[in-house]
């Protein structure tokens, strides 16, 4: 527990990493199943049938995110996530909030740079309840003053908290680096300035203009028949606006180039976030940038960095990098904590393994453990309802097929190693691999 | 309890299961409901012990062909020696070295190069060690695990880097964290004997001097077949599982567990107060530590009113704390409560809240005081308790749809000397819950001077209230 808790914020927690999840998915069993069903007024969900339980999982997304926050309005889409279950209708937020709760009904939002997440999950029972409350949400959102103003002490509150934290100065710090004059710069949680400056009519801007059914995918998991699913889906999403208002977003090159940037801060360890331009989502080789990840910087105990930063030389708890791509960008990310006097020697390391792995590649031992974990752990992801529904999204997020659950170990198992060797030499540049830490660091 | 290892969001919130128990121990469980509207609560659970004295559970989920193997040890940071803290921990890191058999790094690599996840944790009253895997791989999930049972082998050389790691964990769990550290103190401040109050991670102090034979006394002492819980969970059937845990694990040789003393509190008669400045905190933030009985220890009939009482006072936006500070009296920005009642000895019930801007922390304060006097003198609302049951037991049916959820809360409850029974009879016992219980738990534990209040401060009062930027 952190004093800080909001549960409104601990009920979302779990969707954060639904992006990444959904880059990285594949498995052949029954609860893979995928069907699309289609609603009399034409909303398309993506639905896998599982009567296990008697549990309706609903996983939903719009492509708008803090991106299309206007310039000075910045945290407006996640102040709006906040908002939505804060009163809809003729039900003021108590009211609203208790009768999800009378009815065992969770319903959360999150957002991101690129989109917009909307989670329910319920009791077959109450399905029709719980369907028409993400309706009620979606199109009838109240926005009262009272609330708003709460809401938007929270953020701030947030704001301010964050503001003295070395994880969060270190991820905003690269961030407005990589993208000084693009949205994907701009921080999704506001500032204290932005923060003040929303006001409800630019919420039901946002709303209206984005949370649009041309603009939606969604993914269902559980006890629904795709019939009652029609139905289902007529209730939530019928009523919203069909087309969302035109906008534009740039495509972007992150502008990386190398080096260590410093702010000083005085605290016992330094947090380092370091990256460089990534690989996009669709590209060809998207697959073997990802098994060439797993085996520099990736998931468990065996990557090189955690090799040679955790265990051979003791210099951090935590160190790993990951493929962060987006719509119109992409980034290579990763990050570190080690203690001021010798994460000189932490980031120095990983610029040698950079740069080791973007001259020789893997080995073919290292595909060949690393294929073998990539394809082995995929069915491990179908573990809850819930988190099938988020993979559903995910899949139609990045344009992916519905037998993508199937496919996806053989686009693994088909990755070579010279497959490997060129997407290091082509997307490793140990040159613009550049590091921003916070602390109070020795030798940098 | 403390995981191996935490990325990313996880690492963020991992301050989080520090002074909460596991999130996913006192809650959920589940099951069909009879006529009556009341639950059963059912994982189901098969259970059976090997000559060796090793107990093994089993949890059957076929939603995917996977499995969930488990080893849960009766052994953690409660057992450590005086001058020891955070070896329990330490060992836990320890165990993914080496065996007689097995080179340094190769268990997980072995691990993940058969396609699964792994992990581990410590708490104060058990260590648990994990692989999520495809079922075909349980077989050698089993030999490996049975293998660093009993023949962990220790070069001095890999202790003493792993004592760097955990101290960097240490730095990153606590010493950057201002609230981390106020909360580290607030618990030494509430458990006047028990070991509760120690650490999991340990003191910086201590850890700096921990070394391989500490951890391979604690290893001797407390790691073996009759002093642990195997749990299998996912696609898996009972014999099939008793089959392979008597070859992997029916090999190994009881040990002579040496008896635990318990330290039991004496009268919590003082109240209590720790304030901590730091210049990295922008923002002040109040909460509150009361001494509580768990499903063990001290007032155990008030166990499952409290968290009903808890669910009532501080589990939601709807829940009393936030409607009368955040919404209608605006003083502040957060406010909540949590209990667990899984432990081993006794337990606390917490409160939390973060002052809005221009509010005092005095203010917040007395609101606070009025609010808990409030409900011990009038007590809860009839309805508003039978809501609250309601919900509890519908949280336990949607417990049921992940593989982990059932592993955990009846692993938890092996643990600490209750049966998989109390488990599966939770829902049932939560609906017999009585609004006069509720009343009578919070009057028995929501006393001043049973109570640690800890507060944090930035070091600059002039943006206590303000919230001041001094940079943007």
């Amino acid at each position: 527990m952190t004093f800080r808790m909001i549960f409104r914020q601990f009920r979302r927690s779990a969707l954060a990493t639904l992006v990444l999840m959904a880059a990285i998915p594949a498995v052949s069993s029954a609860t893979t199943k995928v069907q699309k069903v289609t609603s009399k007024s034409g909303i398309v969900a993506w639905l896998v049938e599982d009567y296990t339980n008697p549990i309706i999982s609903l996983s939903f997304a719009f492509y708008a995110g803090g991106v299309r926050d206007p310039v000075g309005r910045e945290g407006l889409a996640k102040l709006t996530t906040i908002m939505l279950d804060e009163g809809a209708g003729e039900m003021k937020a108590l009211a609203f909030q208790r009768k999800l709760e009378n009815l065992s009904i969770s319903l959360s939002f999150e957002v991101g740079r690129d989109q917009f997440h909307g989670s329910l999950r319920t009791l077959r029972r109450n399905g029709d309840e719980a369907f028409g409350m993400v309706g009620l949400a979606l199109t009838r959102p109240r926005f009262d003053s009272d609330a708003l103003e709460r809401m938007r002490a929270s953020m701030l509150s947030d704001y301010l908290r964050n503001s003295r934290r070395p994880n969060y100065l270190a991820r905003r710090a690269f961030w407005s680096a990589a993208y000084p004059d693009h949205p994907y710069g701009r921080p999704v949680a506001g500032t204290a300035d932005s923060l003040q400056a929303i006001s409800a009519a630019d919420l039901r801007n946002f709303v209206k203009d984005n949370l649009t059914q041309d603009n939606l995918v969604i993914g269902v998991v559980g006890d629904v028949t795709p019939a009652r699913l029609a139905v289902l889906l007529e209730k939530a999403f019928a009523s919203l606006p069909a087309k969302q208002k035109k906008w534009a977003l740039p495509a972007v090159v992150p502008k990386l180039q190398g080096g260590v940037v410093v702010r000083k801060f005085n605290t016992p360890q330094s947090v380092v976030i370091f990256g460089q331009p990534g690989i996009a989502r669709r590209d060809p080789d998207y697959y073997s940038a990802h098994v060439l990840n797993h085996i520099l910087g990736g998931g468990g105990f065996t990557s090189r960095l955690y090799s040679e930063v955790r265990e051979k030389r003791g210099l951090a708890y935590s160190v790993y990098s990951y493929l962060w791509p987006m719509q119109r960008s992409a980034l290579y990310l990763g990050a570190v904590a080690t203690q001021n006097k010798r994460v000189a020697e932490s980031i120095k390391v990983i610029k040698q393994e950079w740069a080791r792995i973007a001259k020789d590649g893997p080995t073919t031992q290292e595909l060949a453990s690393a294929k073998k974990f990539l394809t082995g752990s995929y069915p491990l992801r179908f573990s809850s309802s819930t988190r099938i529904a988020e993979m559903l999204v995910g899949l139609q997020l990045e344009g992916l097929e519905a037998d993508y659950f199937e496919k996806r170990n053989s686009y693994i198992q088909s990755v070579t190693l010279d497959d490997t060797r060129l997407v290091a030499r082509r997307l490793l540049k140990p040159d613009k691999l550049t590091f921003f830490v916070v602390g109070d660091p020795t030798g940098l | 309890m403390i995981a191996r290892s935490l990325k990313g969001h996880a690492l963020q919130c991992g301050a989080a299961v520090l002074i909460a128990a596991p999130l996913a121990a006192p809650l959920p469980l589940a099951h069909a409901q009879t006529r009556d509207g009341v639950h059963k609560g059912v994982f189901n659970p098969k259970t059976f012990t090997l000559e060796n004295g090793l107990q093994v559970v089993i949890t059957t989920n076929r939603r995917a062909p996977v499995a969930l193997h488990m080893l849960w040890y009766k052994t953690g940071a409660i057992d450590e020696p005086a001058g020891k803290s955070g070896i329990a921990h330490f060992l836990e890191h320890l165990l993914f070295k080496s065996t007689r058999t097995l080179k340094v790094g190769e268990f997980s690599r072995i691990v993940s190069a058969n396609g699964g996840r792994e992990n581990a944790f410590t708490s104060w009253d058990y260590t648990g060690y994990y692989q999520f895997v495809a079922k075909d791989r349980l077989p050698r999930m089993m030999e490996i695990e049975a293998d660093r049972m009993a023949n962990l082998v220790l070069a001095n050389q890999e202790v003493l880097r792993e004592r760097q790691v955990i101290l960097e964990e240490r730095r990153s769990r606590i010493e950057t964290r201002p609230e981390s550290i106020l909360w580290e103190q607030a618990r030494r401040a509430l458990f006047l004997n028990h070991r509760y109050g120690r650490p999991i991670i340990g003191w910086m102090h201590e850890m700096e001097k921990l070394s391989r034979q500490d951890a391979l006394d604690f290893y001797k002492r407390y790691y073996g077949p009759n002093n642990a819980v195997l749990v299998v969970a996912g696609d898996v059937n009972v014999d099939e599982v008793r089959r392979l845990a008597e070859k992997y694990y029916g090999p190994i040789k009881r040990i002579a567990v040496p008896p635990r003393k318990v330290l039991r509190e004496p009268p919590q008669r003082v109240e209590r107060r720790v304030v901590y400045r730091d210049a990295r905190v922008r923002r002040p933030s109040f909460g509150r530590l009361y001494y509580a009985p768990s499903y063990n220890v001290g007032a155990t009939q008030y166990a499952y009113a409290l968290q009903v009482l808890t669910r009532l006072l501080g589990s939601s936006s709807t829940s009393l704390l936030y409607q009368k500070l955040v919404v209608r009296q605006k003083l502040a920005t957060s406010a909540g409560g949590g209990y667990s009642a899984t432990r081993r000895g006794p337990s606390h019930f917490y409160i939390f809240a973060s002052p809005q801007l221009g509010v005092s922390i005095e203010k917040l304060e007395k609101a606070i005081d009025v609010e808990i006097a409030r409900i011990v003198e009038e007590g809860v609302r009839k309805a508003d308790v039978e809501a609250a049951k309601r919900q509890l037991q519908d949280l336990a049916i949607f417990a049921r749809d992940s593989i982990r959820s059932g592993a955990n809360a009846i692993a938890t409850s092996l643990m600490i000397g209750r049966t998989a029974n109390d488990v599966e009879e939770w829902p049932t016992r939560i609906g017999k819950i009585t609004v006069e219980q509720v009343n009578s738990a919070a009057r028995h534990v929501l006393q001043r001077q049973k109570s640690v209040t800890a507060v944090l401060l930035p070091l600059r009062a002039d943006i206590t209230t303000k919230g001041e930027a001094s940079q943007k």
